[in-house]
C-alpha cells in the first residue's frame, strides 16, 4: 500500500478542543476508580455529615440545609485536584511531544481536560443535591437563585481545576502532582462549610472568613435557602475570578516554559 | 527553489554548563535518509527537539524545508512529523482510538479519518489488537503503532529517534521496507540509531555525532574508506577475536600490522583479514584509541 494522502489543512481551533475534550471524557469515564470516588465520595459525605455528626451540631435537625453548599465545595475540591494527576501524566508522557510538534493548539489538551473535569463534578454536585434532597434538603429557591448557585458552582470549579491544571504542568510527575490534592481538601473545614464561623476561635475566624471559599459557601446557601446574598455574591465572584485569570496565567506560562523552549 | 530539506548551521545547545550540541552543521538533500549515528548521551534526542521545534537552540539556527524551526515554527509543524525516541501514545485509548485521534487533530473529518485509521492499522499489522487499550500492547506492537499515528497525514519531513530500539529483529526489517518506501514516496527522513548495521542499510548519508559535534559524515562506503583499509583480525584456537588491527591496506602496512602480531601472539594464533566494519567505523569516530591500535589511520 502507499502512506500517500494529500496534504490536508491542520485541525481548526474548535476541531482540536472538541477532539481533545473527547479524550479527555473517554480518560475519565475508563478510570474506573476515580469515577467510582467522584460518585461514592458524594454520598458518604453528605450522608455522614447529616446523620453523623449532623445532630451534634445542630439537634434542631436543619443541619442538612446548611451544610449542602460545603459538601459540593468539598467534592468539587477534591475532584477538580485529579486534574493535577491527569495533566501530569500527560506531561511526563512523549506524546506531549508529538502535540507540540504538531501545527495545532497543544494547550487544548489541559482544556480538554478541564473540561471533563467540569464534568465530573457537575455530576458530583448533581449527586450530592439529589442525596440532599433524599435526606430531607427543603431549598427555598427560585429558578434565578439555582442558575446562580449552579453558575456560581460552575466558576469555582473551573477556577480550582485551572489551578490544579498549572499544578500538573509544573509538577510534571503524576505522584508528586496527586499529594497536592489533599491540601485543598482541607481548605473546606477552615470555612464556615460545616459550622458558623462564629463558633470558631477568634484567630480561626480571621482565617476563615478571609478565605475565599467562605463567601462562595454563603452566597450559594443564600440563594439555596432564600435569604440575602449581601456582599458575599461579589467577595465569592471576585475569588473565583481572581484564582481562574490566575491559574490560567500560570498554566499558559508553566506550559510553553515545560516545552524546553526558551 | 530549496533544495535541502534540512538545513542546520554552527547550531548550539547547552544545558547548564555541559555542552550538549557544540556547534553542528549539516545538510539533508530532499528525499534521502539521513541517519545520525551516536553513543549514549551524544545529543541526538537534543538535536532531534531542536529540529523538531520543541527546544530553542542556544545559537547558530535550523531550517525545514527553508523554514526556520524557531522564527517559523508553525511553518515547520506543517512540514514535520516526529516519532520520539519512546513511544508516545495513549495509553488509555486503544489502538484505533489513537490513530483517529491523530487523524482528526491532523485536520481530517471524522470519515477521512476512519478510512485512514484502517489503512494504517492493516499496514501495521494492528487489526487484531486495534480494539485493546495502548496499555496493554507489547514494545514492538507499541512502536508500530506510534509510528502509523505519525504517518496520518503526508508530511514531507520525518524525524524518527531510535525507531528500532527494542525490536525484534523480523519487526526491525519490516520497519526498515517501511523507511524505504517512504523515502520512495519522496519523503526526507531524518533518523538516529544506534545500529550501525541500520545506518549502513538505509541511511544515504550519516553521520556520526560524538563531543557535541560531527566526527564525520558521509556514505557507509565513505566512512569505511575513511577508517582505512583492510582490518586484520587476530583470532585464537577457540576462533575468539583477541585484537584487530586496523591498516591502510597497502602491503607495507599489512606487513607492518603482521610483524606487530607475530612478536606479540602465541603461535597458534589465526589470522583473518577483512574490510572494516561499521563497528570500526563508529569505534575509530568516536573514541580516542581507536579499535586497538595507537596509530589511527584516519586520513
Ligand atoms: N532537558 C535537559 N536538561 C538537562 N540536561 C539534558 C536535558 N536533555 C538532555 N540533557 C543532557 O544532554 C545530553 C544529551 O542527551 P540526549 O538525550 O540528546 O542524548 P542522546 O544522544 O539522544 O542519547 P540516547 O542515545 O541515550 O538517547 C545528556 O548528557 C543529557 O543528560
Ligand atoms: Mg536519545
Amino acid at each position: 500500500m502507499n502512506f500517500s494522502r494529500s496534504t490536508v489543512q491542520p485541525a481548526s481551533f474548535a476541531a482540536t478542543n472538541a477532539v481533545f475534550i473527547g479524550r479527555s471524557i473517554r480518560h475519565s469515564l475508563r478510570n474506573v476508580e476515580a469515577l467510582m470516588m467522584a460518585i461514592i465520595l458524594p454520598i458518604m459525605l453528605m450522608l455522614m455529615f447529616t446523620y453523623v455528626f449532623g445532630g451534634a451540631i445542630d439537634p434542631s435537625g436543619d443541619y442538612v440545609n446548611y451544610v449542602v453548599p460545603g459538601i459540593i465545595l468539598l467534592c468539587a475540591g477534591f475532584g477538580s485536584s485529579s486534574t493535577a494527576v491527569d495533566v501530569a501524566t500527560d506531561m511526563s508522557n512523549g506524546i506531549i511531544d508529538r502535540f507540540r510538534t504538531m501545527p495545532i493548539r497543544s494547550v487544548s489538551v489541559i482544556t480538554g481536560h478541564v473540561v471533563a473535569s467540569l464534568a465530573r463534578n457537575l455530576l458530583a454536585t448533581g449527586i450530592v443535591i439529589g442525596v440532599a434532597l433524599l435526606v430531607g434538603f427543603r431549598p427555598d429557591a427560585g429558578i434565578g437563585d439555582w442558575l446562580g448557585a449552579l453558575g456560581l458552582v460552575v466558576l469555582f470549579i473551573l477556577a480550582f481545576t485551572w489551578l490544579f491544571a498549572a499544578i500538573g504542568i509544573v509538577t510534571g510527575s503524576p505522584s508528586a502532582a496527586s499529594g497536592y490534592g489533599f491540601v485543598l481538601l482541607f481548605v473546606p473545614y477552615l470555612s464556615s462549610a460545616f459550622v458558623p464561623t462564629s463558633t470558631m476561635p477568634s484567630w480561626l475566624q480571621g482565617v476563615a472568613e478571609h478565605q475565599p471559599i467562605t463567601p462562595v459557601i454563603e452566597t450559594i446557601r443564600a440563594l439555596l435557602t432564600g435569604t440575602p446574598v449581601g456582599d458575599n455574591g461579589w467577595w465569592a465572584l471576585s475569588w473565583c475570578s481572581a484564582i481562574l485569570a490566575g491559574a490560567l496565567t500560570w498554566c499558559a506560562i508553566a506550559f510553553r516554559r515545560r516545552s524546553g523552549r526558551r | 527553489m530549496i533544495r535541502s530539506a534540512i538545513e542546520v548551521v554552527n547550531l548550539r545547545k547547552s544545558f547548564g554548563k555541559q555542552a550538549v550540541l557544540d556547534g553542528i552543521s549539516l545538510t539533508v538533500g530532499k528525499g534521502s535518509i539521513y541517519a545520525l549515528l551516536g553513543p549514549n548521551g551524544a545529543g541526538k534526542t537534543t538535536l532531534i527537539h531542536i529540529l523538531s521545534t520543541l527546544t530553542a537552540p542556544d545559537s547558530g539556527y535550523a531550517r525545514i524545508e527553508g523554514c526556520d524551526v524557531v522564527q517559523d515554527r508553525n511553518a515547520v509543524r506543517q512540514a514535520i512529523s516526529l516519532t520520539g525516541q519512546f513511544a508516545a501514545v495513549d495509553e488509555v485509548l486503544t489502538g484505533r482510538e489513537n490513530i483517529a485521534m491523530m487523524a482528526r487533530l491532523s485536520g481530517l473529518s471524522p470519515a477521512e479519518a476512519r478510512i485512514r485509521t484502517n489503512e494504517l492499522l492493516r499496514r501495521f499489522d494492528l487489526e487484531e489488537a486495534a480494539g485493546k487499550r495502548a496499555r496493554t500492547y507489547s514494545g514492538g506492537m507499541r512502536r508500530r503503532l506510534d509510528l502509523a499515528v505519525s504517518l496520518v497525514v503526508d508530511k514531507p519531513v520525518l524525524f524518527l529517534d531510535e525507531p528500532t530500539t527494542g525490536l525484534d529483529t523480523i519487526s526491525r526489517r519490516s520497519l526498515w521496507e517501511i523507511i524505504l518506501q517512504l523515502k520512495q514516496q519522496g519523503r526526507t527522513i531524518f533518523l538516529t540509531t544506534q545500529y550501525l548495521e541500520e545506518a549502513d542499510q538505509l541511511a544515504d548519508e550519516i553521520a556520526v555525532l560524538s563531543g557535541g559535534r560531527i566526527a564525520a559524515t558521509g556514505t557507509a562506503l565513505e566512512l569505511k574508506a575513511r577508517v582505512g583499509g583492510e582490518v586484520i583480525e587476530l583470532r585464537n584456537a577457540q576462533d575468539e577475536v583477541i585484537r584487530a588491527i586496523p591498516t591502510s591496506g597497502d602491503v607495507q602496512d599489512v606487513r607492518r600490522a603482521l610483524n606487530e602480531a607475530a612478536s606479540a601472539c602465541p603461535s597458534d594464533t589465526r589470522v583473518v583479514i577483512r574490510k572494516p566494519s561499521m563497528d570500526d567505523v563508529f569505534v575509530a569516530l568516536t573514541t580516542d584509541h581507536p579499535i586497538e591500535s595507537k596509530e589511527a589511520t584516519l586520513a
